[in-house]
């Protein structure tokens, strides 16, 4: 327990050293993709002949503990969302989340869906979104090259995030992992209210609510 | 005494072993963009990637889970002080039996590392491996034996020195056939497609790496790298007649490497038992008609 505290309080500080390291973290990123919906098909253009990710270093990966990069690719059902979350604690650090598309930004086309989940950044730290139905390969490749840039200048750090403040994502984890639970009678879904998704965001400690409008603005 | 002199030589070539290697491996990659048509990534990638494996943090399973990693890399490194380089050795000896006995203890270190991680894919992964093993092992050794025969040495260096006067007197001229079983078994010992079946990543999620996080993919990069090292300058000592400066002998096993990847290139990947009755079949049988060539000396 106190190897991670002391851990943590090293990390804090973006060192030198550290800069150096993030040249080689960006030109390597391994990706792992968890292709739960249509975004995983834009994939293979983007790393085969046409569009070549391969040449900045980027290439896909068979498990969790070699990857650095999670791609959320399409919409996440809350039974998914578990599994994605086991993946992403199952990840060393560094590590990165790219949720793809509309789905994993506000629920695209399936927002009033019951299964589906709406904001992924309630639940993780995402570093990079894609906006589109479906975002095409120049866009998958542009959003990559930007968390090069982000991951260069020490501004890519949600598993910083995450760790720091694991209390808040637990418990919106927690909440929406109990629409799993089987309910035998009427049941109220507290997500399908707006205003709660407001009081968790109003609840989000002051880092995160800074970076989620740092990234609107952007 | 005699170890500490030697100490800076094998300092030397662990490291060279590393750099070749990985070398060889970016080289290797970018070659196998161009045959896709793609630009593919530097070639010095591969420094790249362990690199950062190395910044990343690491999950362990155990002692056995270190021990075995540090093994695997150690045994291999260990080849690495007996296969010529250039005609020198660091260790002075080139024995061929060693060479074989101590190539193994790489696979054995993976095995016993990576069985430790507890994850079901890595044990099948390594039981795939080690059954490719008797696939290639047996060729090889029966070319090797037919070299002995000729040169009457089990020593690389003199098989060398056998090679010496001109791209004629290379062993790849006499040795035809037991090349081309060489050859077939190269691509099941670095497990290059048709024999990646103990990685296959769609099948068994990468099979022995699939546990291995951060620092500890960069030890299986790294051994990676010093088995491309071996197998290759072994190929290039057995067949292409060494060389008389290390542009030379790099030059030679870049040969052999990229032919080997541009039939990974091409080919689809054999299930596990398809793939060792191809290598007793074919590589086999090829390296049995070379060894009764020469017993018969043809």
């Amino acid at each position: 327990m106190e190897d991670a505290v002391l851990f943590n309080l090293r990390d804090e500080k973006q060192s030198a050293w550290e800069n150096v390291l993030n040249y080689f973290r960006k030109r390597s990123m391994w990706m792992l993709y968890y292709c739960t919906g249509c975004g995983a098909i834009e994939l293979p253009p983007s790393m085969t002949s046409r569009y070549d990710m391969e040449r900045f270093g980027m290439g896909p990966m068979a498990t969790p503990r070699q990857a650095d990069l999670l791609l959320i690719t399409g919409y996440l059902s809350v039974k998914t969302l578990k599994r994605v979350i086991y993946s992403y604690e199952q990840m060393q650090d560094p590590k990165y989340v790219v949720g793809f598309g509309s789905c994993p930004i506000n629920g695209g086309i399936y927002w009033d869906a019951y299964p589906v989940i709406n904001h992924l950044e309630l639940f993780l730290p995402v570093d990079m979104s894609i906006a589109g139905c479906m975002p095409r390969p120049q866009a998958v490749l542009d959003a990559f090259q930007k968390l090069m840039d982000e991951i260069q200048a020490g501004k890519a750090v949600g598993y910083k995030r995450y760790r720091r403040h694991y209390d808040w994502y637990k418990r919106n984890q927690d909440a929406v992992l109990a629409r799993t639970q089987a309910v035998l009678e009427p049941w109220e879904d507290p997500f399908s209210d707006p205003a709660l998704v407001e009081s968790l965001w109003k609840d989000a400690p002051a880092e995160i609510r800074e970076r989620q409008e740092e990234r609107h603005d952007a | 005494m005699r170890f500490i002199h030697m100490l800076p030589h094998l300092l030397g070539v662990s490291f060279l072993a590393m750099g070749i290697g990985l070398l060889l491996m970016g080289l290797g990659r970018q070659f196998t963009a161009r045959i896709q048509r793609r630009i593919g990534p530097p070639f010095y990638q591969a420094y790249i990637d362990v690199l950062k494996c190395f910044s990343k943090s690491s999950i362990t399973h155990g002692f056995v889970m270190d021990l075995g990693s540090i093994m695997s890399l150690a045994g291999l490194i260990a080849t690495a002080y007996y296969v010529p380089f250039v005609q020198w050795t660091p260790t002075g000896s080139a024995s061929l039996v060693v060479i074989l006995y101590l190539m193994t203890i790489g696979y054995l270190g993976m095995a016993m590392g990576v069985s430790a991680s507890g994850n079901p894919q890595a044990p099948l992964g390594i039981s795939r491996a080690l059954a490719l093993m008797f696939g290639y092992e047996i060729p090889l050794v029966m070319v090797i034996l037919a070299m002995i025969l000729v040169t009457g040495s089990s020593n690389l260096l003199a098989i060398v020195g056998h090679q010496q006067g001109g791209i004629g007197n290379w062993f790849i001229w006499k040795f035809p056939v037991g090349f081309l079983a060489v050859e077939i078994a190269f691509q099941g010992m670095i497990g290059e497609k048709p024999y990646d079946m103990m990685i296959a990543p769609a099948e068994i999620a990468s099979g022995p790496m699939v546990e291995l996080s951060g620092k500890y993919l960069g030890l299986a990069f790294l051994l990676h790298a010093v088995q491309l090292y071996v197998e290759t300058a072994l190929i290039v000592n057995l067949f292409l007649g060494g060389a008389h400066n290390p542009a030379t002998f790099f030059g030679k096993q870049l040969l052999v490497y990229l032919t080997s990847m541009a039939v990974n290139a091409v080919m689809a990947r054999y299930r596990i038992e398809q793939g060792i009755a191809h290598l007793w079949r074919w590589a086999g049988s090829l390296a049995l008609v070379q060894l009764v060539l020469t017993k018969g000396g043809i």
